[in-house]
């Protein structure tokens, strides 16, 4: 024992000399330094017992770091990077798909022109993305799983993530031919299929003809669907009784609405009503071949 | 023949001349070793020193966002290798690619793992964001590292974007035209997009020829998209990440109240 206190002695020296990264962890106590116990600040989980990093969470995200490089290892063996024909400008493939972590948006396209699908959409996306904390006030449900206690936030991202995201890239990767026609797994791709374009504009259905008249039909529309969906939305949660999904608010649907704020109701509002809108522009075009709701010489929605 | 004790084989190898000129002094198994472990050393001092029971558990954290980190330092392990094959002007890139693959040893097993890290990498950030929202853990005092979090996500995103190009094929170009053709369409900015002719944007200056580097995609993309993939985003992401990090270890994993 005494020439293991001597060794760690000149470890020591050798530590505060060359200030060794790895050798300052074993500063031994009797060094002289008083080391730093770092302040663990309590921040949630109070009174639940706590383990030591080392070794309990350092050895699950070692062998968990050894298990994915061994899976990325054998995959990457077993499965070529593609690598195709030498880049050829003037010689575009049909059909021409965007790396399928945005296949989504492309596919986005179909129903709306790239201005609103390809920068507008994103935008509120990653905007939105980020506005969630300050949206979501429901304090329950903080660290821990549950689907009782916030049902309402569940369902939007679920049907935003996976639903419209996630969805939409594999219809993009695996339902998508030349011409970005729908072909089914296995099905021949026709470069040649002729798809009839029977779209019309919703105001050209109604029998207007002029610009004019399209336009304000198609925008008192849209302002006409954002005024029905804050009033869906402001009543629904007016409504709700106390208790599940939002048990932390006692007075209920009243109460919610006054913490919730008017600021975050209308961001939240406008956020979610404009994710529906992209399934009912789905549903008018599937049902009712409908192109354009809104048709302006600028833009058309 | 005496009974075989393994404590005593242990403290005869680890008490002799050879072994203690070899790692010094032993390691002691106590709380205050277990702490120093982690507060002492450089890399792990990322973590804080103690955590909360449930949050070391596979089932809580399903370890994405460490799955994401490993992945990330996959592809700059495997992306310092592929520099010194790949030159990023028109002439030699695809050239490089084929002599990478065929002739550089371990070059295709480099190339495999750098794009498969990259694509697990965009998975592996979706499934941290989708458990993340299903804890609530961006809730306060965490909300400001879920916004760093997406940032996190679009830098991810546009990382793997700008290194699509670079195999310069008929894949990566054509890609690459879909995916900034958007840019064309930006209101205001891009030639073809909505109340163009307020600003007089046109092909050759407007939102996607800054991206390009041009009016269309050609050697001025390949080397602006080259340096973006292999200096300016991984920089960018490397200081957001140390911000992520530090917020995690500051707060804590997020718990039952």
């Amino acid at each position: 024992m005494a020439s293991r206190e001597g060794n760690e002695s000149a470890v020591a020296m050798r530590a505060a000399g060359a200030a060794a990264g790895g050798a300052a962890a074993r500063t031994p106590a009797g060094g002289g330094s008083k080391r730093i116990e770092a302040p663990i600040k309590k921040t949630g989980g109070g009174g639940e017992e706590k383990l030591h990093t080392w070794p309990f969470l350092v050895r699950s995200e070692f062998l968990m770091a050894i298990l994915v490089i061994i899976v990325l290892t054998v995959w990457s063996l077993l499965l070529n990077a593609p690598l195709e024909q030498p880049s050829n400008p003037t010689r575009t493939p049909n059909p021409s798909k965007a790396p399928w972590y945005f296949l989504g948006l492309q596919e986005m396209l179909v129903f709306f022109d790239p201005w609103y699908a390809g920068v507008v959409l994103p935008s509120f996306i990653i905007v939105g993305l980020m506005l969630i904390p300050y949206l979501d006030i429901n304090p329950k449900g903080n660290g821990y799983y549950t689907f009782r206690e916030r049902m309402f936030e569940i369902l939007s991202f679920f049907i935003g993530f996976h639903i419209l995201w996630v969805s939409f890239i594999i219809i993009g990767t695996f339902f998508r031919g030349p011409g970005w026609n729908w072909f089914w797994p296995g099905q021949v791709w026709d470069p040649h299929l002729v798809e009839a374009l029977t779209n019309v504009d919703l105001p050209y259905m109604f029998g207007f003809r002029d610009y004019l008249a399209s336009a304000i039909f198609g925008l008192s529309l849209i302002v006409g669907y954002f005024v029905v969906g804050y009033a869906g939305l402001y009543y629904w949660i007016r409504s709700r009784p106390s208790g599940d999904p939002w048990s932390a608010f006692p007075g209920g649907g009243p109460e919610i609405l006054k913490k919730w704020g008017p600021v975050r109701f209308g961001i939240t509002g406008f956020l979610l009503i404009a994710m529906a809108g992209v399934f009912i522009k789905m549903a008018l075009r599937h049902a009712l071949n409908i192109k354009y709701i809104l048709v302006t010489p600028w833009i058309n929605i | 023949m005496a009974k075989f004790d393994w404590n005593e084989t242990k403290r005869q190898i680890t008490d002799s001349q050879a072994w203690q000129s070899i790692f010094r002094h032993g390691y002691e198994d106590t709380p205050r070793n277990r702490i120093l472990m982690v507060s002492g050393n450089v890399w792990l001092h990322l973590h804080p020193s103690k955590v909360q029971k449930h949050a070391v558990r596979l089932r809580f954290t399903w370890c994405m966002g460490g799955i994401t980190f490993l992945l990330f330092l996959v592809t700059v392990v495997t992306g310092v290798y592929l520099m010194f094959y790949y030159r990023p002007t028109a002439e030699y890139a695809y050239a490089d690619m084929k002599y990478l693959e065929f002739d550089m040893p371990f070059g295709m097993l480099m190339r495999n793992m750098h794009r498969w890290a990259a694509h697990g990498m965009v998975i592996a950030v979706w499934l941290h964001m989708f458990r993340v929202f299903m804890t609530g853990s961006y809730k306060p005092p965490r909300e400001f590292n879920w916004v760093v979090g997406v940032i996190l996500l679009v830098l991810t995103l546009l990382l793997s974007f700008t290194g699509y190009l670079l195999p310069w094929d008929q894949l990566s170009i054509w890609a690459v035209t879909v995916g900034s053709n958007m840019a064309r369409a930006t209101p205001l900015l891009g030639h073809g997009g909505p109340f163009h002719e307020v600003l007089g944007v046109n092909p050759v200056y407007d939102a996607r020829a800054f991206i390009f580097g041009g009016a269309e995609i050609g050697p001025h993309t390949l080397l602006r998209f080259y340096i973006l993939h292999c200096i300016f985003f991984p920089l960018i992401a490397g200081i957001f990440m140390a911000v992520h990090f530090w917020r995690i270890r500051r707060d804590g994993m997020s718990g039952p109240l």
